[in-house]
Order: C-alpha cells, then sequence, then structure tokens
C-alpha cells in the first residue's frame, strides 16, 4: 500500500485540504445565489420594502377594521371550516394512497430506471400545476363543489407525498432488505418486510405535515367554489365586512393550531 | 453427481471493476458439513459465500455453481426460480440483517415467507404452526424472552441468535454464515458459533462459515477453506492448518495474534 517514510517529523504533516475544484463549485453555488438575488430585486420592487414603515398609519387605520372581530355567524363559520377540515382530511388520504405506489416506483433502490424516471417527471408534473388549477379542471368535470377541492389536494399532494416518499425509500440501510430476500422471500415481501417498516415513521410524519398544510390549502380552494372557510372568506373580504373577515381569521388560527397540537402528539406515539 | 452434494462451485470468477475478487474457484460442499472459511480481507470469502446462495453474480465468461444438484448460476446468469432455492438456505449475516424496527418475533416469522402464499405472507397472517415453531426456535437459541422487543433494542449475539432462529423457521438445510461473530464480544461468539455447532451436529445442517478468527476456525470447523486473492490455497482438515500455512494465507504478522501453534 502507501510507503511512510521511516522518520517523518511531525511538523511536515499537513492537515487535509479540499481540492480546488471542489472550492470553485461552491464559489460559483453561492456566487450564484447572491447574483440571482441581486437580479430579482428590482423585479419583485423589493425597494417598496421602507413603505411599510412609513405608511404604517395607513396600515393602521385598515388593521382597525379588523380589531372588532363580529362572530355573530359563528355557527356559520365552524360549520364551514369543518368542511374545509374534511376536504383536506379526505384529499390527505387519497394524496397517501396516491403517493406509496408512486413513491416504491420513483425510488432508485426498488425499480429500474426505466420505471423509476418517467414516474419521477409525472410526479413534477403533479406537482408544477397548482392545485387551484386542479381544482378548476375537476369542477368542470364534477361541478362546482367539496370534491373538486378534494381531487385538486389528492393531486397536487400525492406528487409531493411520493416524492418525499422515495427520498426516504432512498436514505434505507439495504442489509435489512437483504435479509429479507436471503430467505427466498418475493419482491413484495422484501417491499413489506424490508422497506416499510424503516420508513414508516418518516411517512407518518411527512403524511401528518401535509395534512397540517393541507388544511391551509383547502381554505384558498374556496376561492374556486369548492366551499367551505374559504369561501366564507372570500366573500366577505369582497363586501368589506372587514368584522367578519377577523372573526373566521380567528377561527381558522385556532382550527391550524388545533391540528398542529394533534398531529404532533399523533407523530410522539407513532415514532 | 451425487445426491449427497450441497453446493458444487466450478471454475467461478468475479471481477468488481478491475478488481478480481474470485479467481476460478472451484470447491465441492458434502452434506451434513461444516467448513470454516477463512482468509485476510479482501480474498473473496465473502463473495464466494454469497454468490452461493445468488446474492452475487458471477462473472459471464466462465463457471457454473450448483445447489443441491441444480444449478443455480451460470454464466453469470442467477435462474429464475431462486427464490426457491433461498427459501432452503438460511444465511446469517455480519451485521444480522434484521428489521430494527420490527420485533425478534416478526424478524423470525419472515423466515416463513417463502412456503406461504405471497398474499398471506404480504399481511402478516402467519399460520399457528408457524408462530410456535417460531417461539421453540428462538427458545433453542435461548432468545424467547425477548420475542416481544424491537430487535434494535438487543445486543448482538441476541440479534444474532435470533438470525439463527430465522433460518430454522425457514427450514432451512443449509446456513451459510458470513461473519457471524466478528461484531460481537467473545462471550456472545462463543454463544452463537456453539449454536452453529449444535445444528450441524444434531440436525445434520451443513454449515459454511467465514471467519476472521481462525482460532474459531479451527475449534468448531472440521473443514477449513482458506482463499488468498480470490483463490483457494488450503482446502483440507481443521489439524492440517499449522503455523507455516497460516504465514502463507495472512503473512508473517499472523505469529503476532496466533498466541499457539495449533497443531
Amino acid at each position: 500500500m502507501s510507503q511512510t517514510p521511516a522518520a517523518s517529523p511531525m511538523s511536515d504533516l499537513a492537515p487535509p485540504t479540499r481540492p480546488l475544484a471542489g472550492r470553485l463549485i461552491d464559489l460559483a453555488l453561492f456566487g450564484g445565489l447572491v447574483i440571482l438575488l441581486a437580479w430579482s430585486f428590482s423585479a419583485v420592487e423589493m425597494r417598496h420594502l421602507p413603505l411599510i414603515f412609513s405608511n404604517s398609519t395607513r396600515i393602521g387605520n385598515f388593521a382597525a377594521g379588523f380589531l372588532h372581530p363580529d362572530f355573530s355567524q359563528w355557527p356559520l363559520f365552524v360549520g364551514a371550516m369543518v368542511l374545509t377540515l374534511q376536504i383536506a382530511l379526505w384529499g390527505t388520504v387519497l394524496a397517501i394512497v396516491i403517493a406509496i405506489p408512486l413513491g416504491l416506483l420513483a425510488a432508485k433502490n426498488v425499480s429500474p430506471i426505466w420505471v423509476q424516471q418517467p414516474v419521477r417527471r409525472l410526479l413534477d408534473l403533479m406537482r408544477a400545476v397548482p392545485d387551484l388549477v386542479i381544482g378548476y379542471i375537476f369542477i368542470v368535470a364534477v361541478g362546482l363543489g367539496p370534491f373538486a377541492g378534494v381531487m385538486a389536494l389528492a393531486i397536487n399532494t400525492g406528487g409531493v407525498l411520493a416524492k418525499l416518499f422515495s427520498e426516504a425509500v432512498e436514505s434505507i440501510d439495504p442489509q435489512p432488505v437483504e435479509g429479507v430476500r436471503a430467505v427466498g422471500a418475493a419482491p413484495i415481501h422484501e417491499v413489506v418486510w424490508g422497506i416499510l417498516p424503516q420508513v414508516g415513521p418518516l411517512w407518518t410524519s411527512y403524511a401528518l405535515y401535509r395534512f397540517e398544510s393541507n388544511a391551509r390549502s383547502a381554505t384558498v380552494l374556496g376561492l374556486i367554489g369548492a366551499g367551505g372557510i374559504g369561501q366564507l372568506l372570500f366573500d366577505s373580504l369582497n363586501t368589506y365586512a372587514y368584522g367578519q373577515v377577523a372573526a373566521i381569521i380567528v377561527v381558522i388560527v385556532v382550527a391550524v393550531s388545533l391540528i398542529d397540537l394533534l398531529s404532533q402528539a399523533l407523530r410522539a406515539r407513532l415514532l | 453427481m451425487a445426491a449427497d452434494i450441497a453446493f458444487a462451485v466450478c471454475g467461478v470468477s468475479k471481477t468488481y471493476g478491475g478488481r478480481q475478487a474470485l479467481n476460478h474457484v472451484t470447491l465441492s460442499v458434502a452434506k451434513g458439513e461444516m467448513i470454516g472459511l477463512i482468509g485476510p480481507s479482501g480474498s473473496g470469502k465473502s463473495t464466494l459465500l454469497r454468490a452461493l446462495t445468488g446474492l452475487v453474480r458471477i462473472d459471464a465468461d466462465a463457471g457454473t455453481i450448483s445447489a443441491f444438484d441444480a444449478p443455480l448460476q451460470t454464466h453469470g446468469r442467477v435462474i429464475d426460480k431462486v427464490q426457491a432455492v433461498r427459501a432452503r438456505i438460511g444465511f446469517i449475516f455480519q451485521s444480522f440483517n434484521l428489521v430494527g424496527r420490527l420485533s425478534l418475533f416478526s424478524n423470525v416469522m419472515v423466515g416463513a415467507l417463502a412456503k406461504l402464499p405471497v398474499w398471506r405472507g404480504m399481511l402478516g397472517l402467519w399460520p399457528a404452526e408457524d408462530k410456535a415453531r417460531a417461539m421453540q426456535a428462538l427458545a433453542r437459541v435461548g432468545v424467547a424472552d425477548y420475542a416481544g422487543q424491537r430487535a434494535n433494542t438487543l445486543s448482538g449475539g441476541q440479534q444474532q441468535r435470533g438470525a439463527i432462529a430465522r433460518t430454522l423457521v425457514q427450514g432451512a438445510e443449509v446456513i451459510l454464515a458470513d461473519e457471524p461473530v466478528a461484531s460481537l464480544d467473545p462471550v456472545a461468539a462463543r454463544k452463537v458459533m456453539g449454536a452453529l455447532q449444535e445444528l450441524n451436529r444434531n440436525d445434520r445442517l451443513t454449515v459454511i462459515v467465514t471467519l476472521h478468527h481462525v482460532e474459531y476456525a479451527i475449534r468448531y470447523c472440521p473443514r477449513i477453506v482458506a482463499l488468498k486473492a480470490g483463490q483457494i490455497v488450503y482446502d483440507g482438515p481443521a489439524k492440517g492448518l499449522d503455523r507455516k500455512r497460516l504465514i502463507d494465507i495472512y503473512g508473517p504478522e499472523i505469529d503476532d495474534i496466533m498466541p499457539e501453534d495449533p497443531s
């Protein structure tokens, strides 16, 4: 192997250095990020940043409208909020059903490359089309209402979860899977007994996180007539009923916080 | 070919990139033998053992491996029905290869998969007699008390004995053990080697075990096969493995770690 000189003085031993190519790539990456930020500065009108502070009185007057939340119609708000959560729940569950097979097919260590790459591109497509657009497509197909919202969430979230699931599968320890293979098990057994137990906690965690964010996304879907609290929110905004808007926001915040607490408790039990 | 042959390896080579792990290896293993496979790191012991169950594919240009009188690998192709052959071969790994988050019991039940209908194994609907056999197997290797615990909460020696129980549930006729004691302390190592020896003697299982520790090989295995740089350099009784041969295999430094001449 390597021949070490018999008497090498300790002071001659240089610490390891990173190769020049690696340092240049780092420089290009971070330099590129700085250039991108500078280039985008005027496009997103970042020069308006000081206006937030100089126009604070105008914001204050606007915000004052929100200071008196109008809860007079609270049963309506709570009912709509529940519908929104129901949309999020079904959307997320369907997304998980879609994401399990696609996530396994998109993993390098499970599928051959001629399956894995096309599935990856399909997932890109599912994630890239905004859920609002998918919602519109389903409204055309099945009519106005919550079901279009469910399908929009299911497809968009299915793409996101499948990608996350496949990355979890790619980072598993291959040895237990080899152990299952060595007993003469079928390939599907390798997945069920070797892979799923390893990715279970991470998959659960991802799915719960997506349920939380879908509770928010389902609100926005009200914009295209998918029903729920979002629809009430936009109706109130359009009629300048800021008291009602404030009350609806309070309901949303409370609901999202409750889901957050619930999923934390679930995660603690499952992991 | 005689019916009492477990494995016949004929002129097998395996190359990883440019490195030759096995170089025209020929070896015959009779049923009921206990063979110690020794040699320095990188000599090809693990590659040979894995090739015997089709986990490693041999080079295409030459060589065949047959198991139980039927071809397993020919010219770099593993037969399509390899699962049926694997079901008869128990494999023990250096790092146990249990699924850490499953209970020891579930890990042992995995051994029953090959005999069940695929859907049944998928859902984990184990037949009652298989469950009973799993508990008997765990009791036999002395870890039945830990059946309900997750595998990753157990010590290395307990996990390795669980892996042996898995091969028992499998009903394996052959156990291939790849460095089964390399990551265990001496007491746990002796228990694992003792369990393998007991299965060889009482159940007439064929055992092939790769070992770093030459003294374990000499103590437990009547027949020793030594590999060096992918070639068999010794194949004979443990008694014939004297100091001179060990120096041939491992180099002169072996003198420092072998306290007594085994012959």
